[in-house]
């Protein structure tokens, strides 16, 4: 039995991690664009990133969830996402790449604002252009200060994960419980903290090797 | 026409005037230093001749070019100021060196960005003779937090020439240093002075700016309260303000 539930757990943690990889994938990338709006000096393109931020920071993920699955087809009588499994997973995948994308735009402007302005004219004076002063002498220093909230937050998302059962997606949750219904057991859902435990392990560990790598300079 | 003119330069923050119609000349391969007290807009006036500031008014020319005239309401496009800055060299009081990057890393990456200062091996070649100019042929390799704040500006120095401007422009830079890191510094500035590089010096360091200077200008409360050769301000100050401001460091002394 154990073996069983270690290898039906297994093939639902492949759902978590999947999701957490993709999320990961389009949010660190989208989350320092709506940074570098939610700071531009224009109202116009500031103002909504604020207040998006805003919305997202102030409703709960599992609301989002729902929200993003069924809202288009009660709205507009239009299911865009699709039937089925791979309909499900799109609709969690965008709801948690809107969510994490606006908490890390927060971690990264929080991070380009704590580099001293001293470097930008250093920049300046050298004749860089500003796209060269961001990407060659501010983006690695963004980097090495916002490494310990961004593990943090990027932690939190492992554990998150397990809200896109709401709308039904596939993750290891949902498979630990499928075995109170199908076995009458309920230690293969205790048991789903094991992976959590040890996933999330493993990413201290990389994210404490990457501090150590950015060491070489303060 | 001298070969950098200002005219009639004024700049405000809110209701500050930090300029009130500043109005100097240089000449090439002379050595200008501005002293007064903090707050008298010596920086600002750096600030404005490396373009991290805009005046609000006056005329900026160099080698007969004007760089910049108030009158205008002219509104630079990002690389007209990138090409105008890189007239002049500037040289911070806190250094503002790259921290990911080593020494020679920090005076190569400009050249190499910019395109036009020749092959890697040309600005290799360059900034190694720079950083051994500056007595840090041993440093080379160094990050920022491994040097001293002496050998950090140095560094800084190696990196502000390594785009040959017109004009280097140093702002207070032995200000962040204890005095004894004070004097390897000076002694820097004064071997370019000798082989006759065109700088503008603000410092607080009077005995010198004494020495090294062609030129003296004493800025008060923004505006220029005396001018003149190192002679002249120093051993025979015409104003009683001059005379004020230099007996507080005799005092010192």
């Amino acid at each position: 039995m154990f073996v069983t539930v270690t290898l039906s757990l297994l093939k639902g943690f492949l759902g978590t991690l999947k999701l957490f990889s993709l999320t990961l994938v389009f949010a660190l990338p989208l989350g320092l664009l709506l940074a570098l709006m939610e700071m531009s000096k224009r109202k116009l393109i500031s103002a909504p990133v604020r207040f998006l931020i805003w919305w997202i920071r102030g409703t709960p993920l599992l609301l989002q969830l729902l929200v993003m699955y069924y809202g288009p087809g009660y709205i507009f009588h239009n299911n865009i996402w699709g039937s089925g499994d791979g309909g499900r997973f799109a609709a969690a995948l965008a709801a948690f790449v809107i969510n994490y994308s606006c908490y890390f735009a927060e971690i990264y402007r929080g991070g380009i604002q704590s580099i001293p302005f001293g470097q930008y004219e250093a920049g300046y004076v050298l004749g860089l252009t500003k796209n060269q002063i961001f990407t060659r002498i501010i983006f690695l220093q963004v980097i090495k200060r916002i490494v310990p909230p961004m593990s943090n937050e990027i932690i939190t998302l492992v554990k998150d994960t397990s809200l896109a059962r709401v709308i039904a997606v596939y993750e290891i949750i949902w498979n630990g419980q499928s075995f109170i219904k199908s076995a009458g057991i309920i230690w293969p859902l205790f048991y789903t903290g094991a992976f959590y435990l040890i996933f999330s392990g493993l990413l201290t560990m990389a994210f404490s090797a990457l501090e150590k790598k950015l060491d070489y300079f303060r | 026409m001298a070969f950098l003119d200002t005219e009639h330069i004024r700049k405000s923050f809110g209701e500050t005037e930090v300029l009130q119609d500043i109005s100097f000349h240089m000449e090439q391969k002379t050595v200008l230093s501005i002293i007064g007290s903090s707050g008298s807009g010596k920086t600002t006036l750096l600030r404005c001749l490396n373009f991290l500031e805009t005046p609000d008014e006056g005329i900026i020319r160099l080698n007969g070019e004007e760089l910049f005239n108030g009158r205008e309401q002219q509104k630079f496009s990002e690389a007209e100021v990138r090409a105008k800055r890189m007239h002049f060299g500037l040289v911070f009081q806190d250094f503002n060196l790259f921290p990911q990057y080593t020494a020679i890393e920090n005076v190569m990456l400009a050249p190499k960005l910019l395109g036009t200062y020749g092959d890697q091996k040309a600005i290799e070649e360059n900034a190694k003779r720079l950083l051994a100019d500056m007595g840090l042929e041993n440093r080379m390799d160094n990050y920022p937090h491994q040097l001293s704040g002496g050998q950090k500006q140095r560094v800084a120095i190696a990196r502000a020439l390594a785009l040959s401007p017109d004009i280097l422009c140093f702002d207070e830079p032995t200000s962040a240093l204890d005095p004894e890191l004070t004097g390897e510094v000076l002694r820097v500035i004064r071997e370019l002075a000798k082989q006759d590089t065109t700088m503008i010096i603000v410092t607080h360091e009077m005995e010198f700016a004494r020495d090294v200077s062609d030129y003296i200008i004493f800025m008060d409360n923004g505006h220029i309260e005396e001018e003149g050769t190192s002679e002249e301000v120093f051993y025979h100050p015409r104003s009683a303000r001059t005379r004020q401001f230099l007996s507080s460091y005799k005092d010192e002394a």
